[in-house]
């Protein structure tokens, strides 16, 4: 390896690195009780809901940081960060009226909403820091039944459904960062897809962090009735940033009988510079619940960004029969570090999980599988496969497998494989030989390394992924 | 007394000691002689955790015991240093190969009692060594062994572990091991008594080309909690681990593997290799497995397997096809499913010895 492509990776900058300049109107840093009820009315909520917030914070104040993952950082400031802030302006009802910096900003990133909308058939709630701000195809999706708004829209349109769904899969005490999340959750998305509905498009949301010191704390809420299925994806740039910026999400997945939910995220958050200094701290709580007989959830992840990722898509698979996925993708590359995995609970009969995830790490990175299976004693026929490869580039990194395999079931059957490899030196030699640069080479043979996560995700994904490796990881090898 | 470790300690997430907290434990009584093996080998008979001379045979590597200074994060082995009085001292010097030894622990009493045995295997550059450690007993009793294992470079340690506790025993084993250049260290334990127990292993490789095998066999019925946890650290490059568990879970027994492969920094060239196995043969058997690896190193192989399941239902019927009654087809099928495991034992006491624990378990009720 030579010491200039180092260098060259050292002096990469981050590729989405702009800020947009509109007034953003703030609240005062910090947390306490009077936040929360500012937050609440600033967006019209009835009263059950400031209650549940209320609850969640007092919950919050008795609860600990967990300090089990392998991820070091400074202390979090939390009375030092904002927990609300929005665009000036109030919400637009249609393209013309929204700013056009922002529409801007959205080109930037490459979602021109109105091609996008045509060519793709993607319907896209875009989130520009907390406040939603266009909803493109909501008529289309009407017509089949699908709610799909933001949740905050929702909490006041569809109260009973949000009552009932809201923190049953994450419950407010679920941990630290969900509790915190539950009493100041800006917003996010809510999707209801009715009995026998199949969502007639993809539906999308993308995140963006703006507001300087302004914490992030979406909250995604999606239901599929019986047998209706629904295709999610989640994607995210970032400004670059000095200052280190708390994610704290919450996503709630129920698929009710015979239900499918796919959900995907590609997260390409800024990941700090070669120092390591900066970059998000993105710490969430995903989770699924596939309460129904014969139901399917199943989580994709690409992971390039963030200088921390805290972060295990989970799926309860309570109902007989339900399967669950998690096929996962994690790159670090300079200072980042990444700590994720998944949970599969095994509880109803003839439940099956698979697990696919596979680590690079470069740099002075580091990253960690970190992944539970459990199979309860309820659990009869129930089976899993895991596999858990990781790849290291370079010496300074590290790359770390923490599987937990609990299984209470004498029928059940559990398989797990992991491995940790480098890039082998006849690999790159072979591309070498065949003309391929040595860049090319190294994100050839990444891609393929990926190839079992990368075919999961939908066609405007994969696309995007397969590049996004490859820039996470330019210049790493030399 | 250092306190024992709680669940809250994530390296006994899975074994849980309150049991053992909650029965207050006296100084041993002075034990019995038992009615010990003639396997023809040198040995050192511990009973009730005092070293007996009547009962052993002169093995002229063995030396007296002498108190130790510990200063330890892990607290079974804090424990075992402000409690130990006792236990072997086996020194062989370079070059010299000193056969296998026996080491014996009987335990027996009427009242619950604790004892701490504090073992030390130290062998010089090129030195050999078996050491056989047999491990039984009957009533209440916490045995809270250490062992301290020393190998020059090129020295070849093979300890072999049969661990028949009484079924109502507490037994915690504490094994460290420092190998060094090309040395190899090379541990089987078999599992097979105690109501709750554990044998935690860890293991330094810290010179060039050093060899650790940690192998395991677990049988575990009735009640029984069985765990095996094994730290390895892979320090220097160029060198090799493997390790095989098989646990075998009848009635409501539970087995617990805990595995962690560390490479460090300029640990280059390592090959880690790691499997867990088990067999859950009753409705409420469970099995935990934690295999982990912590990899500082780009040019390594290191890999992990686990599987927890039943006994293949078409291996039975195949067996079952050709006249062999079921209850034998399935001693065969678990006999077989060891194997592995029990491959590496090639020393021919060691073996016969394991054969016959092994066949006794099947004959329990």
């Amino acid at each position: 390896m030579s010491t200039t492509t180092v260098q060259d990776l050292a002096e990469q900058k981050y590729k989405y690195g702009f800020t947009t300049d509109i007034a953003m109107e703030e609240f005062p840093r910090g947390l306490n009780e009077d936040i929360i009820r500012l937050i609440s009315a600033k967006k019209n909520e009835p009263e059950w809901m400031l209650e549940w917030r209320l609850k969640a914070y007092a919950a919050w104040l008795t609860m600990e940081e967990p300090d089990w993952a392998r991820i070091h950082h400074p202390p979090i400031e939390y009375q030092a960060l904002y927990y609300y802030a929005a665009p000036a302006k109030a919400a637009p009802k249609s393209l013309e009226e929204v700013d056009p910096e922002l529409l801007k900003t959205y080109e930037k990133l490459g979602i021109p909403l109105n091609e996008r909308a045509a060519l793709a058939g993607v319907a896209v709630d875009a989130v520009f820091d907390s406040v939603s701000v266009a909803t493109t195809f909501r008529e289309t999706l009407a017509k089949a039944g699908v709610i799909f708004c933001p949740i905050s829209e929702a909490v006041r349109e569809h109260p009973e459904l949000v009552r009932q769904y809201l923190g049953s899969v994450v419950p407010v005490r679920d941990n630290y960062f969900a509790a915190l999340n539950s009493a100041v959750f800006s917003d996010g998305s809510f999707v209801y897809v009715p009995k026998g509905v199949r969502c007639p498009m993809e539906l999308s949301t993308y995140f963006r962090i703006n507001a300087r010191n302004t914490g992030q704390f979406e909250r995604t809420l999606i239901i599929a009735d019986e047998a209706a299925s629904v295709s999610y994806l989640e994607g995210c740039t970032a400004p670059m940033r000095d200052e280190n910026q708390l994610h704290a999400a919450v996503v709630e997945l129920v698929a009710l009988d015979e239900a499918k939910i796919k959900y995907s995220t590609v997260q390409n958050w800024y990941p700090g510079d070669a120092e390591g200094k900066g970059g998000i701290y993105n710490f969430v709580t995903k989770r699924g619940a596939c309460r129904g007989r014969n139901s399917k959830i199943s989580w994709t992840q690409v992971e390039t960004g963030s200088a921390i990722t805290w972060k295990y898509p989970s799926c309860v698979l309570q109902g007989d029969g339900s399967v669950g996925e998690f096929y996962s993708v994690a790159v670090t590359n300079n200072y980042q570090q990444a700590d994720t995995g998944t949970k599969m609970i095994h509880l109803g009969k003839n439940t099956t999980s698979t697990i696919i995830s596979k680590g690079i790490s470069a740099g002075h990175s580091d990253n960690t599988y970190r992944g539970l299976v459990r199979i309860a004693a309820s659990a009869s026929g129930a089976r899993n496969y895991t596999q858990c490869d990781s790849l290291l580039i370079g010496d300074q990194c590290g790359a770390h497998t923490v599987p937990y395999i609990e299984s209470r079931n004498t029928s059940a059957k559990v398989e797990h494989e992991a491995t940790t490899s480098k890039i082998a030196e006849d690999q790159l030699f072979y591309c070498r030989s065949r003309g391929l640069s040595q860049e090319d080479a190294v994100g050839l043979i990444v891609n393929g390394f990926c190839k079992d996560v990368l075919k999961e995700l939908p066609m405007e994904f994969a696309v995007e992924a397969q590049k996004l490796l490859s820039v996470s990881l330019e210049g790493s090898v030399g | 007394m250092t306190a024992l470790p709680t669940k809250k300690l994530e390296a006994w997430r899975y074994t849980d000691l309150r049991p053992l907290s909650g029965i207050s434990f006296v100084a041993p009584p002075v034990g019995a002689a038992p009615a010990l093996p003639d396997l023809g080998l040198p040995r050192l008979v511990f009973l009730n955790g005092v070293f007996n001379a009547a009962l052993s045979s002169p093995f002229a590597f063995a030396r007296g015991f002498a108190p130790v200074a510990e200063d330890s994060a892990l607290p079974l082995a804090q424990i075992n240093a402000e409690q130990a009085h006792d236990g072997a001292t086996l020194h062989v010097p370079a070059g010299v190969d000193a056969g296998t030894v026996l080491l014996i622990s009987h335990a027996t009493g009427d009242v619950p009692f604790a004892f701490h045995l504090r073992h030390r295997i130290t062998l010089g550059e090129g030195a050999r060594l078996t050491v056989l450690e047999i491990a039984k007993g009957e009533g209440i009793y916490w045995h809270n062994p250490v062992t301290d294992i020393t190998l020059a470079a090129n020295a070849a340690l093979t300890h072999i572990r049969v661990q028949e506790e009484s079924r109502a025993a507490y037994s915690l084993a504490t094994i460290r091991a420092s190998v060094a250049a090309s040395a190899s260290y090379e541990h089987f334990t078999a599992t097979i008594g105690g109501q709750l127990s554990r044998t935690e292993i860890h293991a330094a490789l810290t010179g060039p080309g050093a060899l650790a095998h940690l192998n395991a066999a677990q049988l575990l019925n009735g009640t029984q909690h069985g765990d095996f946890t094994t730290v390895v650290a892979h320090k220097a490059p160029g060198c090799a681990s493997r390790q095989t568990v098989k646990s075998v879970l009848a009635d409501t027994a539970r087995g617990v593997f805990q595995g962690r492969i560390e490479v460090a920094r300029g640990a280059q060239q390592t090959d880690g290799f790691q499997l867990s196995q088990a067999l859950l043969l009753s409705p409420g058997a469970e099995m935990d497995t934690k295999p982990e690896l912590e990899i500082f190193a780009d040019d390594v192989k290191c890999s992990h397997g686990a599987t927890v399941g039943a006994l293949d239902e078409e291996q039975l019927f195949y067996l079952r096809s050709r006249g062999i009654p079921e209850a034998q087809a399935r001693a065969m099928l678990i006999r077989a499913f060891l194997e592995a495991a029990l491959e590496p034992v090639t020393q021919k006491e060691a073996r016969t010895l394991l054969e016959a624990a092994i066949n006794n378990w099947w004959v329990q009720p």
